[in-house]
């Protein structure tokens, strides 16, 4: 990562760019929103308890948007569920990133076809940075999609545009 | 008591309500009522010394695809052990029954399922709303004529 590469010999002075620092403290900081909503969910537990450990990455649960830096979809996302994962979205201060967790999140899974009340992946209501495939993924999977998007965060920037990893605009959906 | 007990009870005390008796039904014996009286036949069940049935499984809805719903209560007696299980049909445009709620508090979610899913209503009942799907969505998802609908709020529902 290189940010204490460039350190002196003596002193407390560090150089870096405020891309790398920047990138640095919120990747290892992602706070997640505390927010479950099938089985993926009872996964995501797992990877939070010990033997998984998820806040080594430097995730914390956070019980309000408001704190929140990521939101992990972990599960099902109905029709009805929807409307508030966007508003609980739309609550996040900016940078927020959202990790999609499953297949019914990813595409709406096993629900893709006779689900009426499903909603065919959560893409469609808000951007989604990394999928995380399995019904439902073992906690392994999501430390690796963790880890994906930390990678991602990375590599962002705020002063070229068009970088790999820049957050997309929401796709547009209506009087949700 | 047995099914067959139970029925004769019910018959000694609403001769004309029972519809139909199915004692060799494929998996339990069932009674089917006139859906007008299902509620004075469960206040008789609950409080018939002999049949105290104290306790609903479930409601269940039903489209039997030839113009009619339907309901179903499974209904037992922890102190009697014996069970029975009772079905109403109704017309399908004018799906209408009066609520148990008021004998089996159980019945209040279970109705509500049943509304939200077959929109049966349920007469007498003290909150009859959808319990599942939102409030502004369209149609009832389990009738066999359902067809669900393009969009919600924006959001496309079939895929």
């Amino acid at each position: 990562m290189g940010l204490l590469d460039k350190q002196f010999e003596d002193g407390n002075i560090v150089i870096t760019s405020i891309d790398n620092l920047l990138n640095w403290a919120r990747l290892s900081s992602l706070w997640q929103m505390q927010f479950g909503l099938a089985c993926c969910a009872i996964e995501m537990m797992a990877a939070s308890a010990s033997h998984f450990d998820m806040m080594r990455f430097g995730v914390i649960p956070r019980a309000t948007p408001r704190q929140s830096d990521v939101i992990i979809i972990s599960g099902t996302v109905s029709m009805k569920m929807a409307i508030r994962i966007k508003k609980l979205y739309e609550q996040m201060a900016e940078p927020r990133y959202v990790i999609s967790m499953g297949s019914c999140s990813n595409s709406g899974g096993p629900y893709w076809k006779y689900g009426y009340s499903v909603l065919k992946g959560v893409d469609r209501i808000i951007p989604v940075d990394v999928y995380v495939p399995g019904c439902p993924p073992r906690p392994d999977a999501l430390l690796e999609g963790l880890m994906r998007l930390q990678e991602k965060i990375r590599k962002e920037s705020r002063v070229k545009k068009n970088v790999e990893g820049l957050i997309q605009p929401a796709p547009k959906v209506e009087a949700v | 008591m047995n099914a067959n007990e139970i029925h004769d009870r019910i018959k000694d005390r609403f001769p004309d309500g029972i519809v139909e008796f199915k004692i060799d039904a494929t998996v339990d014996p069932f009674i089917v009522v006139r859906p007008e009286l299902i509620r004075d036949i469960a206040v008789f069940l609950s409080s018939d010394p002999e049949l105290k049935f104290d306790y609903l499984m479930s409601i269940s809805g039903m489209d039997y695809n030839d113009g009619n719903l339907g309901v179903v209560y499974h209904i037992s007696s922890m102190e009697k052990r014996h069970r029975i299980t009772l079905k109403v049909k109704l017309p399908k445009t004018d799906a209408q029954v009066p609520s148990v709620e008021s004998i089996w508090k159980t019945a209040n979610w279970h109705e509500r399922e049943s509304f939200d899913l077959f929109g049966i209503v349920f007469q007498g009942h003290p909150d009859m709303r959808r319990i599942l799907l939102p409030d502004d969505w369209e149609g009832n998802p389990l009738r066999k004529d359902y067809k669900a609908q393009e969009y919600y709020h924006g959001m496309k529902v079939p895929y």
